[in-house]
Order: structure tokens, then sequence, then C-alpha cells
């Protein structure tokens, strides 16, 4: 049987609505060639294989833009974005594993080896300046170490997750909810870009597909299939993170979640995890033991030394926070005078020591 | 016979003189006024002959023209009734002339006789006054306010009858004495004082220099945190009104018919909070029929923008000019007219359309969300304002302590701030650091070494612009001026720094 034939006809089967990898795979299955399954009449389809009504006539409506995926194909093929299917060398053995894996991957950039553990880190996309200091600082320590950081490009943790891996010059991979050529978020232009070429991207949607609500979940599923270990970093009481964290433990994934105040409602569904038996995350030296992984020296969050700070200095940073406070509580806590507190602010933010994260909001740095 | 009667016009704020001819003559009985006439001027004619006619004058079926010079400016308002009436009856010899060559008239008339008050009276002594006239007969009503005008003899009338029988007899003239206590030591009165405002140390700072330097401000935080009571407060922490300034705002105020009847001066600096529905007419003045907006009532003080991002762009966009120019023209067909607008503007928003971000235990605004609300303000406004500052809610400690300092120890220290910017500025047409141009800044705001390696290391590290950088100088300028010291230190510039506006990276930037 031609291959090249073969993938051509089971790219087109991806854009068809309906037609999900399960549904592709037991077709497949029955038929024994994607091309032939291409040629059934709809009506043979839905009598012999229990295809749904709906599903069938939208097969029949997309049978003429076979030439269109083709075109396309080539189009994606000069763009060194490829196709992969479940027949090539190349597909994740990780993924196999699933009951639903996808029949079809496009891929830009690396895919994550096979032979080197992977962990992903997810969490709220409205995530809190700890959240995200955390999360990057985290997924750096695991990247330096050779564990693959996989992530869904999102916003909020999940960018602080590549940002932090792409800072350690780590691999990093982002499994999208869209077509492969559509930037979403946009605000995420620099790493999509950047992890095209550093890292990788993938996605199983065709490379038309919006980035609709119920894709995220879907994707959520690749993530947690490439991973060995899932680090849930904030999540509200109801997240799409805790989807990822229960598919994780359907595939057998190690659940790490980082544990936060009770009275934060961005640490709710974290908290609730452990309780439930997840591993805490106290640092990435949690992960790397699960892993194996030596690490020769002991990470933690730095402690920042003192010396240097004036008394004053010290006075303010010790009202600080990694989340940030208004510079209003900062004056009223350290009891200074207000210009006073903003030159002692600006004077660590020079220093490196403090984050503005937003208008006159004061955090320190992890 | 003919003869002439001085009157005032008003345009704009400004009152400038009238001459009111009337001329009875042989021919066939009527009554024609001529001179560029709006029609509630045209309408005179009738209230003058009834009222003539009702306070027992009878005039002689004779052709009556009337003319107002100049005759190519537009004549509006109703208070050329008065002077009319007079005209029409000194050219009928009922009155003596002579009296009327050194006196300006002006009032409205009913069909009875009565004389009935007039806006803008202190416009029109003001004018009758640079026009070398010396009495001013002038509405019982409108008395109070005329008297402001000092070296000015003014006489109260309530009956056309009244005014005749004065010029006809002019030692039976009664002139109106002006009491000491106009200007009242209601002065600096507010009925709020900053020292209610209990904690906000924040909030305070900024705003006191903000006012020091006459910088607009802008107060970002979640509602009830106390922006809307500091923005109220901020006329009472400026310089105490001196009697010119005082004469200037109350004009506007008189113009509109808003000056209370008993208190001819505005005892205090204006505060303007209009809503935000607010059209860009109603915002800058005018109408068909000109009238000052509330820009120009706010002349001298503070015009407050409550809920900035919620205003119309169009209003918003109409404030530029008059910020930068601190005056606003109006043209309309009949004319251009100038309105003052001389204000510190001061604007509130919430951070996001819920009020709490960056707090994300409470925002669940998303990014994009966040970034939308901030859009909708426009962005050179944005970038007049030279302060802004986050107000964070009061707890519960805070509500129950005392205040801080009061109204009148932070007014002095702003005072002691402004007599320096005038002193460094004079000469050169300005008056506030806020105002400063480029040159005025390479002048007067000259940094040592040292802070030049500091600003330098802010700029590269903080991803400051052009136009920001302009501001942080200005606002360092007047946090100097504040504490007295001629150079900009390091600390100044620190503070300003943390003061600037935020820019568009600022927002949300950071979580991406």
């Amino acid at each position: 049987m031609d291959k090249q034939r073969e993938t051509e006809y089971l790219n087109w089967l991806c854009h068809v609505p309906f037609f999900g990898a399960v549904t592709i795979r037991s077709l497949y299955e029955k038929v024994g060639s994607f091309e032939m399954i291409y040629n059934i009449e709809g009506r043979q389809l839905q009598k012999l294989y229990g295809v749904s009504e709906k599903a069938v006539t939208e097969f029949e409506k997309y049978k003429k833009t076979l030439d269109d995926t083709r075109r396309e194909m080539e189009e994606l093929d000069k763009r060194k974005i490829r196709f992969i299917t479940p027949f090539d060398k190349e597909y994740p053995t990780r993924l196999l594993h699933l009951p639903d894996y996808p029949m079809g991957l496009y891929v830009k950039g690396k895919l994550p080896c096979e032979d080197q553990p992977a962990a992903a880190v997810i969490g709220a996309r409205a995530c809190t300046e700890y959240g995200r200091q955390t999360a990057m600082w985290i997924s750096g320590e695991l990247a330096k170490m050779g564990i693959q950081m996989i992530s869904g490009l999102a916003s909020g943790i999940d960018g602080a997750c590549h940002r932090g891996a792409l800072e350690a010059e780590g691999d990093t991979y982002g499994v999208l909810g869209c077509g492969i050529n559509i930037c979403y978020p946009k605000e995420n232009y620099y790493l999509f870009e950047k992890m095209g070429e550093k890292g990788g991207i993938l996605t199983e949607f065709n490379p038309r597909e919006e980035p609709r609500p119920q894709n995220f979940p879907m994707r959520n599923r690749i993530i947690s299939g490439l991973s060995d270990v899932i680090l849930i970093i904030e999540a509200r009481e109801k997240s799409g993170s805790l989807i990822t964290a229960s598919l994780g433990l359907e595939q057998g994934k190690e659940i790490f979640a980082l544990p936060g105040r009770i009275t934060d409602p961005l640490s709710i569904g974290c908290n609730r995890l452990i309780a439930e038996g997840a591993a805490v995350l106290t640092g990435p030296e949690s992960v790397l033991e699960y892993l194996e992984i030596q690490s020769g020296k002991l990470l933690r969050v730095h402690k920042i030394n003192n010396y240097g700070l004036a008394k004053k200095e010290k006075m303010v940073y010790s009202c600080l926070d990694l989340q940030p406070k208004g510079l209003e509580e900062i004056v009223r806590t350290s009891g200074l005078s207000v210009n006073q507190c903003m030159n002692i602010l600006l004077e660590l933010e020079l220093k490196g020591l403090v984050v503005q994260t937003s208008c006159q909001y004061y955090g320190k740095k992890l | 016979m003919f003869s002439k009667v001085h009157t005032v016009g008003i345009r704009g704020v400004e009152g400038y003189p009238i001459l009111v001819e009337a001329d009875v003559s042989d021919g066939l009985p009527g009554f024609t006024m001529v001179g560029y006439l709006a029609s509630e001027v045209r309408e005179a004619q009738d209230r003058v002959r009834t009222a003539i006619r009702n306070s027992g004058f009878k005039l002689a079926a004779k052709k009556v023209t009337i003319n107002l010079s100049p005759a190519d400016i537009r004549k509006e308002g109703t208070a050329f009734d008065l002077p009319i009436a007079v005209a029409v009856l000194a050219a009928s010899g009922i009155i003596d002339p002579s009296a009327l060559r050194s006196c300006i008239i002006s009032g409205e008339l009913g069909l009875d006789g009565e004389v009935k008050p007039v806006r803008g009276t202190l416009s029109i002594t003001e004018a009758a006054k640079k026009d070398g006239k010396t009495r001013c007969f002038l509405p019982e009503e409108n008395v109070e306010e005329g008297l402001i005008t000092e070296g000015m003899a003014i006489t109260g009338v309530n009956r056309l009858r009244q005014l005749v029988d004065y010029l006809n007899c002019p030692s039976s003239i009664r002139t109106a004495v002006r009491g000491n206590d106009f200007m009242t030591e209601e002065q600096n009165s507010y009925d709020m004082d900053f020292s209610e405002i209990n904690g906000q140390l924040l909030l305070r700072r900024a705003t006191e220099v903000a006012v020091a330097g006459m910088h607009n401000i802008l107060y970002i935080g979640p509602a009830g945190a106390g922006k809307t009571m500091a923005a109220q407060r901020i006329p009472t922490i400026m310089p105490t009104l001196s009697l010119e300034e005082n004469i200037e705002i109350s004009k506007i105020y008189s113009i509109c018919g808003l000056l209370p009847a008993d208190r001819p001066l505005l005892s205090r600096r204006p505060f303007r909070s209009p809503h935000h529905t607010i059209t860009p007419q109603a915002l800058t003045g005018g109408g068909r029929i000109p009238r000052p907006g509330e820009i120009s009532l706010a002349s001298g003080g503070v015009l407050f923008l409550d809920e900035l991002p919620e205003f119309q762009k169009r209003s918003i966009e109409v404030l530029r000019q008059p910020m930068e120019e601190r005056k606003i023209t109006i043209s309309r067909i009949h004319g251009s007219y100038d309105y003052p607008a001389n204000v510190m503007i001061s604007a509130a928003m919430n951070p996001c359309s819920c009020g709490y971000y960056p707090d994300r235990s409470k925002c669940r605004c998303t990014q994009q969300q966040v970034k939308n609300y901030i859009n909708r303000i426009s962005k050179p406004l944005l970038d007049r304002m030279d302060i802004s500052v986050e107000a964070s809610p009061l707890t519960y400690e805070e509500m129950q302590g005392t205040g801080g300092e009061s109204s009148s120890v932070i007014r002095q220290r702003v005072e002691k701030a402004r007599i320096i910017q005038r002193d460094r500025l004079e000469g050169s047409g300005i008056y506030f650091n806020s105002s400063m141009k480029q040159t005025h800044i390479a002048d007067f705001c000259k940094l040592g070494t040292a802070e030049k390696v500091f600003l330098k290391q802010v700029f590269s590290q903080m991803d400051i612009s052009a136009r920001g950088y302009n501001k942080i100088l200005k606002v360092a300028r007047t946090i100097a001026d504040l504490e007295g010291s001629l150079t900009i230190e390091k600390e100044h510039l620190a503070e300003a720094v943390g003061y600037r506006n935020m820019e568009t990276k600022y927002w949300g930037g950071s979580n991406g």
C-alpha cells in the first residue's frame, strides 16, 4: 500500500467533522485502508459501520475537499510542519497508550523524546503572581535537569511554564487546542514563535480548526498522555486543570499539586487534589526524586542575602510577599513615609529583588 | 428727537459697550428696531411699549427707530429692555438726556414696568468700568453682584418709573453701599476636609503633589476605596482664592445664572463632577447661543471625571485642546466665543470591569477583558495625566482610626510650592510645573551626574517612553519644590517614577 497516499487520505479524514480519533480508528480496523474508507458511499458507511447520520452528511460534503487538503499539506510541508500518524516511527509511543490516541498530529519543531522524562505543568489562565513565578521557577529548574516540559501554550500558568523552560534553555512542548497555524492567545506570540524553533508545538486539530472551548479538554488528554508526571500549579474549585489531572490519573501518571493557602480561591483545586491523594509539590526536587534523578545540588527557593541591603530597605523588603501588595499597604505596614517607600521600592526593583506586577503593586521576586 | 443710552452686551464671559440710539420723529406711527438683533432682543419692543404705557407714560403716535450699535455684533439676551425703554422716553422728551452720558443701564422689563434681574452683572460692571463710566443702574437683585467692581456707583431699580424719577432728579439717586464682608470669612471654609480621610497615605501624598504643580491626576482602584472622596477635597488644599481670581470665576457663574442671589462671589473653588453621559457640547460649552460648559465652570478649580472609561470617547477628546491652552474657543455662525478653562483635571477609574484587578483572588477578568477595559480610555488623554495613583480599600482599623493632616496644613505646603514655581517661571507666561514645555524642562529640570546615571538605569530597565521621561522630570520638579529643594535629587526622581502613568505594557503584560 502506498504510504504517502494513505497519509493523504488520513489527513483528509481528520478534516471531516464528527470523525474523531476513535471513529477513524475503528473504521480503519474494519475497512483496512483510508483510501477505501474514502471510496465507501456515505449510506453504506451508515448501514455497515454504524456511523451517525450527521457525520455521514458531512462525510459526503467533504469528499470534494480532498484536493484542498492535499494542497494544504504541501503548504504545511513548505513551512516545515509535519503530519505524523500512528504508523510513523516518530509518533510518540507514550500516546499509543491512550484509548483514543489521535490519528494524526500536526507538528512544528521537535516531538518529545521517548527516553527522556517529561513533565506537564498546568494551571489557571488567570493566575496569581505567586503561581506564575513558581511555575516559571520549577519549570526552569526541571528543564535544566533535562526534563521535557509540556504544557498547553495558554495564558497564565501554561505560558509561565514554557517561558521558564525556554529561559533555562531546556526542551519544552506546547499542545494546542486549535489549528497549528493559529496563535491563541495572541499574547503568547513570542512563545509560539520561539517554541517552533527551539521546542515543539503539536496539535491533533486540522489547520483550519478555531480555538473552540470544547477542544481544550480534548487536547488535555494529549498533555497528560505525553508526560510522566503532571504538576498542577493553581486551580480553582472547578478548573480545566482538574480534568487533565483526572485524565492523568486514568492514564496512571503521578500527579503533583502545589499547596496553597486555604483561603485562596486559586488554591482550592490544588488543595483538594492533595486531600484526595496527589503528591505535594514542595519544589523541583519532589519531581526529581520521583523520577529518580539526582540533582547534585539541593534546590531551594533562593534566599536573598540581606547583607547588601540598608536597614530601611530591609524594613520594606520584609513587608513584601510573593503575592503582590499595593503600595498603600506597604506604606502602612512599613511605617515609612510614602516617598521613602517609593524610593526604596524603586531601588529594590532596580536591584532585581522586587517586581512591580502592575501599577503600584509590588511583589518579591522568586 | 434723538437720544443715546449706554449699556453693555456680553460675548463669551466678557462685556463690551453698546450704544442704544432712539429716534422719535414724525411719520407713519411705528416701532422699528435694527442692529443685528437676536429674536429675544427684537421682542423687547413689545415689552418696552407696554411697560412704558403701564408705568403711566404716554407715547405720542410717532415713528420710533431704535438702533443698537455697533451694528455688526450680534446682540443677545434680555438686558437691553431697560436701556431701550429709557432711550425711547428720552427721545420723547420725558427723560432729561443729560444724566445718561456717564451711566450704564441694564435690566429686563416686565409688562407692568417691573425691572427683572439679568445674567452676567459682574461682566457688565467690569466692562462699564473699563469704558470709563461712573454709574450703573441695575435691577435691584443684581446690586450685590455689581458692587464687587470697585469704584463703580451702583443704583438698584425696581420699576421703570423709579428709574425715570432718578434720571430726572439726579440729586435723589441713592447709591448702594458695599458691605465690608462680601469677601466673607467663608473663604476656604469648605464643608469637607482632608482630615476626614483616614489612612490612605499614598492617595494623600499623590494628591498633594498633583495640586502643588497643577498636574492632572488619575485615581485607580476598586469601588469604595476613596477615590471620589479624595478628589472632592482637592479644592480644599488649593491656594486661597485671590479677589481677581474670584471675580474671574464668578463672572462665568454669573453668566450662567448660577450665582446664589445672596452671595455675589463664589467663596470656594469650584468642583465639577459631570456625569459620564455628558456630551462634548456640555463639557466644552456651546449650543446655538453659546454657554460655558463644565470645563469653564470648573475653571480655577477641579474638573473630576468619575468612571473615566465610561465617558464617550468624543467627550474626552474635546478636552485635549483646552487642557493645553487653558481656555476654550467656540466658533458659531455669529462669531467665536472664548471661555476660560483653567482647570486641574482629576479622574477616577476601576482597574477592570469588576474593579478588583490585580487582586486575582477576587478578580476573574481575563487579561483580554482587562486590556479592553483600559483601551476604552483615549491614549492622548492618558498621556496628559502626569500622576496616576492606586487607591486601595481601607482596612477596618483604618476606618476606625483618626484622620490625618487637615487641609489647611497641606494647603500651606502647596502655597509655598506654588510661590517657588511662580518665581521661577516668571515672564514665561506659565505658572505651574505641569505647563512646562521642552525648553523650560531643559532650563529648570537640570540633573546632577548621579541623578542622570540613576535615571538612565531606570529608563533602560523599565522601558519608559520619551513622553514618560518628560513627565517624570516635571513631577520630580514639583516634588523638589514641595520640599524647597533647589535641585532635583534622586529621591524626587524615584517618587516621580512611582507615580508615572501605567504604559500599555504595564497592564497585564507581566502575566503573559
